[in-house]
């Protein structure tokens, strides 16, 4: 038990750190805020569409690409750097990097994605009917999305370029099949199928639920759907990083 | 008690046993070298130790913690240098030390008090605001040296923390080591350097193919060989082997401008060495006996195990 107050301390410093250092890194702008700002001018911009209706896909996606971003980087670039041995000899676990790990991504994730939120209001109307629901999608959207990031963070080699075309390879897909740019009423056979194998869906769909108050799912099967992918999420990255430690060390 | 107490340990890398069945007990106040060819564990059995890695089989102790059952008490306990590791390059050297105090659970009081001191005693406190990405190695490992006793630990794992440094960056890791045994931290020091060993350790252990295979005081281990002494000698001009092959002479090494004879029998090499460099006309700039050494010792136990 006296532990535990050290884990919770090992855990609040790393993530310091990594917010300290890891949210100016290039592959993190790049692929955490101006991909999806791409995204929306490629999909959104200019072809019409009501952007008070996909606004809370585009919301979703934006929290999606920022709080998944971070976590892949870390772990590689301190490999690389010969840091994280020196990290792992301080009174820390690797569960409580990687927990550090997660809370930096979903900080990133839900300040850009709270900001972005904010900006949008002064330029198209996003009401929300639900804050309760609201809140919940941020939170929940972001646990998952920042787990994801640890999870993709887990085949760690030293080489930060890799992960990241890695990680890239199993996000981007997955926007493409999530209700973003399709409405999931509009999805049908394969496409449907690979849609609820996606956790982004049910983020999609319960930021719609929130916002507009139209969902495909009930908000509790999407918030219970978002709880089991996140600790379904840890338990691999913790499974899979304990396996790899000795990678790129 | 023991400050550091590992018994049993064994780890293997999927066909290959990286360490296996190593015993170590280091006393409270010890200074200890752990030494070893490159490949023969001594990397894998500080990242054991330490906790970094967890062993197959065996226990750990650090000041009487199970170090795999308590893992975080155990390493408040300890400061780590691990081998070839280094601090974060994009924070300054100062904002290194602020996050390893913040690690220990050090007030910020505390920390500013010990982090200008200790920025002194590494004569660090003008690039204390400098990124340590453009420090030299030297620098480096001070910081990396710094961040690791920012906490007065109770004992305190360096491994070859004096690796590629230059003079002046090797004297201060000596002397901060030295220092931190003499408040009291025990030293567990992994090091290619026999001399470093010779002069700072009370004990040595030697490992070898993953395996212990010596452990006592230099000295004694010094005595272990005490049958092979050597004579170092220098000539005005270039000699050939064959002038180094006399009667007693076991063994001729080239050691810079120096030849270094191995012997059992040290008075009979001089008398040779005289009589020939004489009978050839050759001057004899340098002569010189010298006992068996550690690194005699070393190479004897580690090519016969």
């Amino acid at each position: 038990m006296m532990e535990v107050p050290l884990f919770l301390r090992g855990i609040i410093v790393i993530t310091g750190k990594n917010m300290r250092l890891y949210y100016t890194k290039p592959p993190v702008l790049m692929f955490g805020l101006l991909f999806p700002l791409f995204m929306f001018f490629a999909f959104f911009v200019g072809r019409h569409l009501d952007l008070s209706t996909f606004f809370p896909a585009f919301l979703a996606m934006m929290l999606f690409f920022t709080a998944s971003s971070v976590g892949p980087l870390i772990t590689p670039w301190e490999k690389r750097e010969k840091t994280y041995e020196r990290l792992l000899s301080y009174p820390v676990t690797q569960d409580s990097i990687i927990l550090g790990d997660v809370a930096a991504g979903a900080v990133f994730g839900i300040g850009i994605s709270v900001l972005v939120w904010i900006a949008s209001n002064f330029f198209i109307v996003v009401g929300v009917t639900n804050w309760v629901l609201f809140s919940l999608a941020f939170l929940l959207g972001t646990l998952s999305c920042a787990t994801l990031g640890a999870l993709l963070a887990s085949p760690a080699s030293d080489s930060p370029p890799n992960v990241m075309i890695f990680s890239n390879l199993i996000r981007f897909p997955l926007i493409f099949i999530s209700g973003i740019f399709v409405p999931l009423q509009q999805m049908q056979g394969w496409g449907l199928t690979l849609a609820y194998c996606s956790p982004l869906t049910y983020m999609v769909d319960l930021f719609n639920a929130a916002m507009s108050g139209r969902s495909v799912f009930s908000p509790l099967t999407d918030c219970s759907v978002l709880i089991v992918v996140s600790v379904g999420f840890i338990v691999a990255a913790r499974f899979i990083q304990k396996r790899n430690m000795m990678k790129g060390m | 008690m023991d400050a550091i107490r590992a018994e049993h340990l064994k780890k293997a890398f999927a066909t290959v046993t990286a360490v296996n069945d190593v015993s170590i007990a280091v006393k409270e106040g010890e200074i200890f070298g752990f030494l070893g060819p490159n490949g023969a564990g001594k990397t894998t059995t500080i990242r054991l130790v330490t906790g970094v890695l967890t062993p197959d089989t065996g226990t750990v102790h650090i000041n009487g913690i199970d170090i795999h059952r308590h893992p975080l008490d155990a390493k408040m306990q300890m400061g780590v240098i691990p081998e070839s590791s280094t601090v974060y390059g994009d924070m300054t050297a100062e904002q290194n030390l602020h996050m390893s105090g913040k690690m220990y659970g050090m007030p910020r009081a505390l920390r500013d008090e010990r982090i200008d001191e200790i920025l002194l005693r590494m004569g660090l406190s003008e690039k204390r605001h400098t990124l340590v990405r453009t420090f030299s190695k030297g620098m480096k490992q001070r910081v990396n040296i710094a961040c690791a006793i920012i906490h007065r630990p109770r004992v305190l794992f360096l491994d070859e923390p004096t690796s590629g440094l230059d003079v002046q960056s090797r004297r201060l890791v000596i002397e901060t080591i030295q220092d931190m045994n003499e408040q009291g931290s025990t030293i567990f020091l992994t090091t290619h350097n026999i001399e470093e060993a010779n002069t700072l350790c009370q004990t040595v252990c030697i490992i070898n193919k993953g395996k212990i295979v010596a452990q006592d005081s230099p000295e004694r281990l010094k005595k272990m060989f005490d049958t092979t002494q050597s004579v170092e000698v220098s000539f005005d001009r270039p000699v050939g082997r064959d002038l180094l092959s006399g009667e007693g002479i076991l063994r001729a090494e080239p050691c810079g401008d120096k030849w270094r004879l191995y012997t059992d029998n040290p008075d009979q090499v001089l008398k040779y060495l005289i009589g020939r460099a004489e009978r050839e006309s050759i001057g004899i700039t340098s002569l010189a006996t010298s006992g068996p050494s550690l690194e005699e010792a070393f190479i004897q136990i580690t090519e016969c195990t």
